[in-house]
C-alpha cells in the first residue's frame, strides 16, 4: 500500500533534504523498515536494540499517536500519512 | 551568555553548536546548554546579583542569551511569601508560596519566553511561535509585540476565554486548533520543520527557553537569604519546569552561591491528566500517554516531553508525585485564596491540593522548610471557581436589607 512518510528536519540529511517519502507497507513497522531500506540510517535512529521505537521518537498515523493505536503493528491504508516527530517539544 | 560553551545531547552527549537546535540528530534526545561553570564561578557573586536588575536577568551569567538588550517585560523577582495561615490548615511548619502569578502576563511563562525570544532575536529570527495551553500563548504574544516580532500562536480550540482574549489582544496571529494540546504540539513540531525561519519557543529554541525556569530556583534561594529550601512542590505539565528548578538549585552549589542544596522535589498533576503521577505510583520508568480530561488545562499535556526526566528527578530527590481531582483543584484554589490572599489559576489549585495530600500522608513534613510554586493567575481561569464563588447576598441599598441578609459578628 503506498503511504507517505513525513520526515522531520533533523533526519532530512538521510533523504537528501526531502521531507516526504512515498513508501509501501501494510503496518507502521513495515513502512519504517521500507524507509530504512530506501534511505539507510533511519533504522538505527528510530529503533533501540530491542527493535522498539526510541524513547524520544513519536510516530503518528493520520495524526494519531501510534501508542494509542497498535504501536508498530498499527495498520496503514493507502494514501495515509505516517509522521515521524521528535518527542521533545512543547510544555 | 558569555559562558555558554555549546549544546550537548542529554542522552548520548554528542556536542552541537549554540544554534536553534533542540534534539539530537542521532538519538532524538533533548539538547542541553553547556556552560563554563569555572568561569561563572569567577564572575558571579551574591553581591553582583543583588546589584543587578529587578528581573530574572540579574542571573544572566547562568542564562543562555545575551543580557545586554533582552526582550524583557520585567519577568521574575516575584514575591516569595511566608504562608503561615495555609501552613496551619495543612499541619505544616515553615511554608512559603512562590507567587509567580505576579509576572507581566500572569504566569511563569514570562521567564522562559523572555529568555527564548532574547536568544531567538540574537540568532536572527523575526517570527516568534509556540504551541500553548494558554499561559505561553499570552506570554509569546506579549513579548513578540514588545520586541516588534511577528507571532504565530497555536492553542487548543476549547481554552478558557480568559486565555484566548489575553493572547489575541497583542495583535499577533492566534490559531485555534480543533484538537487537544498534544495535537497542537504535534502540529507545531511538524511546522517547525517546514518553517525554519520561525522561532517556536518550545520547539526549535526550547533548549534556551527551558533554561528560564531555573530562575524559579535562583530567586527562591536568594529570597531565603541564600539558603535552599528542604522541599519544593511543583506542578507538572511537560515536566520541564520541575527538572529545571532542580537544575537551578544544583547550579547554585556548582558556582559557589550555595554551600549545599539537598532539596526534595515533589510534583503535582491533575487526576484527569496524570501520566507522570501514574508512572510514579506504578514504580515504572515508562510513561504512558493519556488523553487529558481536566479543568487544569494549563497542565493538560498527555504526552509530556520531559516526563521521564521529571520522574527521575523526583525519585532521586526523595520526593513524590501526587494527583488530585477537579473538585480538589477548585478547593485548592479557594484554600489558597482564603488563607493567603493569592488567587491562582487551576494549575495553582493542583499544586496546593497536592501539597495538602502530601502533607496529610507525611511526604511533606512539618519539620521541613517548604516552598510551593504557584505559577499562574486566577483571573485567567475564572470559570473554574465562578460556579462556587459569588456575592454573599444581593440586596436593596438599605440598612434594613443589609441587616436582614447578613449576620454581622461584631
Amino acid at each position: 500500500m503506498p503511504v507517505t512518510v513525513r520526515v522531520p528536519a533533523q533526519l532530512r540529511t538521510l533523504t537528501g533534504g526531502v521531507g516526504e517519502v512515498p513508501l509501501d507497507g501494510s503496518t507502521v513497522g513495515e513502512v519504517l523498515k521500507a524507509l530504512d531500506a530506501a534511505h539507510p540510517g533511519f533504522g538505527e535512529r528510530l529503533f533501540d536494540e530491542a527493535g522498539q521505537l526510541r524513547r524520544f521518537v513519536n510516530v503518528f498515523v493520520a495524526d494519531e499517536d501510534v501508542r494509542f493505536l497498535d504501536g508498530l503493528d498499527t495498520a496503514v491504508t493507502e494514501g495515509q500519512t505516517v509522521s515521524i516527530v521528535p518527542a521533545v517539544a512543547g510544555g | 551568555m558569555p559562558f555558554v560553551e555549546g549544546l550537548k545531547c542529554r542522552e548520548c552527549a554528542r556536542p552541537y553548536p549554540a544554534e536553534a537546535l533542540h534534539v539530537c540528530e542521532f538519538c532524538f534526545g533533548p539538547l542541553e546548554v553547556s556552560y563554563d561553570y569555572d568561569a561563572i564561578r569567577g564572575s558571579i557573586s551574591r553581591e553582583s546579583i543583588a546589584a543587578g536588575r529587578q528581573s530574572l536577568w540579574r542571573y544572566a551569567d547562568l542564562l543562555p542569551a545575551d543580557a545586554t538588550a533582552p526582550v524583557d517585560l520585567g519577568a521574575g523577582m516575584t514575591p516569595l511569601v511566608r504562608a503561615d495561615r495555609l501552613a496551619a490548615e495543612l499541619g505544616l511548619g515553615e511554608l512559603w508560596i512562590k507567587n509567580d502569578t505576579l509576572n507581566p502576563t500572569g504566569s511563569f511563562k514570562d521567564r522562559v519566553v523572555s529568555v527564548a525570544l532574547t536568544k531567538a532575536r540574537e540568532l536572527g529570527f523575526k517570527v516568534a511561535a509556540c504551541a500553548s495551553t494558554g499561559n505561553l500563548a499570552n506570554s509569546v504574544a506579549a513579548h513578540a509585540a514588545r520586541a516588534g516580532m511577528e507571532s504565530y500562536v497555536f492553542i487548543p480550540h476549547d481554552l478558557e476565554q480568559g486565555k484566548v482574549v489575553t493572547s489575541a489582544v497583542y495583535g499577533g496571529n492566534l490559531i485555534a486548533v480543533d484538537g487537544n494540546y498534544d495535537d497542537v504540539n504535534r502540529l507545531c513540531a511538524e511546522l517547525t520543520s517546514e518553517h525554519p525561519t520561525w522561532a517556536f519557543v518550545n520547539v526549535n529554541v526550547r533548549t534556551y527557553y527551558a533554561e528560564g525556569s531555573k530562575t524559579l530556583a535562583f530567586e527562591v534561594a536568594e529570597q531565603l537569604g541564600w539558603q535552599a529550601p528542604d522541599h519544593v512542590v511543583v506542578p507538572i505539565a511537560s515536566g520541564s519546569q520541575l527538572v529545571k528548578i532542580a537544575k537551578g538549585f544544583r547550579e547554585l552549589v556548582t558556582v559557589g552561591l550555595l554551600d549545599e542544596a539537598s532539596v526534595r522535589i515533589s510534583g503535582a498533576q491533575a487526576d484527569g491528566c496524570s501520566p507522570v503521577a501514574t508512572a510514579f505510583a506504578e514504580g515504572t520508568d515508562h510513561i504512558r500517554p493519556q488523553k487529558p480530561s481536566t479543568i487544569a488545562k494549563s497542565l493538560a499535556i498527555g504526552n509530556p516531553a520531559d516526563g521521564f526526566y521529571a520522574l527521575d528527578t523526583v525519585r532521586k530527590s526523595g520526593g513524590a508525585i501526587g494527583s488530585v481531582t477537579d473538585e480538589e483543584i477548585v478547593e485548592g484554589i479557594r484554600l489558597l485564596a482564603r488563607t493567603e490572599g493569592i488567587f491562582a489559576e487551576t494549575a495553582g489549585g493542583v499544586t496546593i491540593a497536592t501539597l495538602a495530600k502530601l502533607a496529610a500522608s507525611g511526604v511533606v513534613r512539618k519539620d521541613e522548610r517548604v516552598v510551593a510554586y504557584v505559577t499562574g493567575l486566577g483571573l485567567k481561569t475564572i470559570e473554574a471557581v465562578s460556579g462556587s464563588c459569588g456575592p454573599t447576598a444581593t440586596i436593596k441599598p438599605t440598612m434594613e436589607a443589609f441587616n436582614q441578609a447578613v449576620e454581622v459578628e461584631s
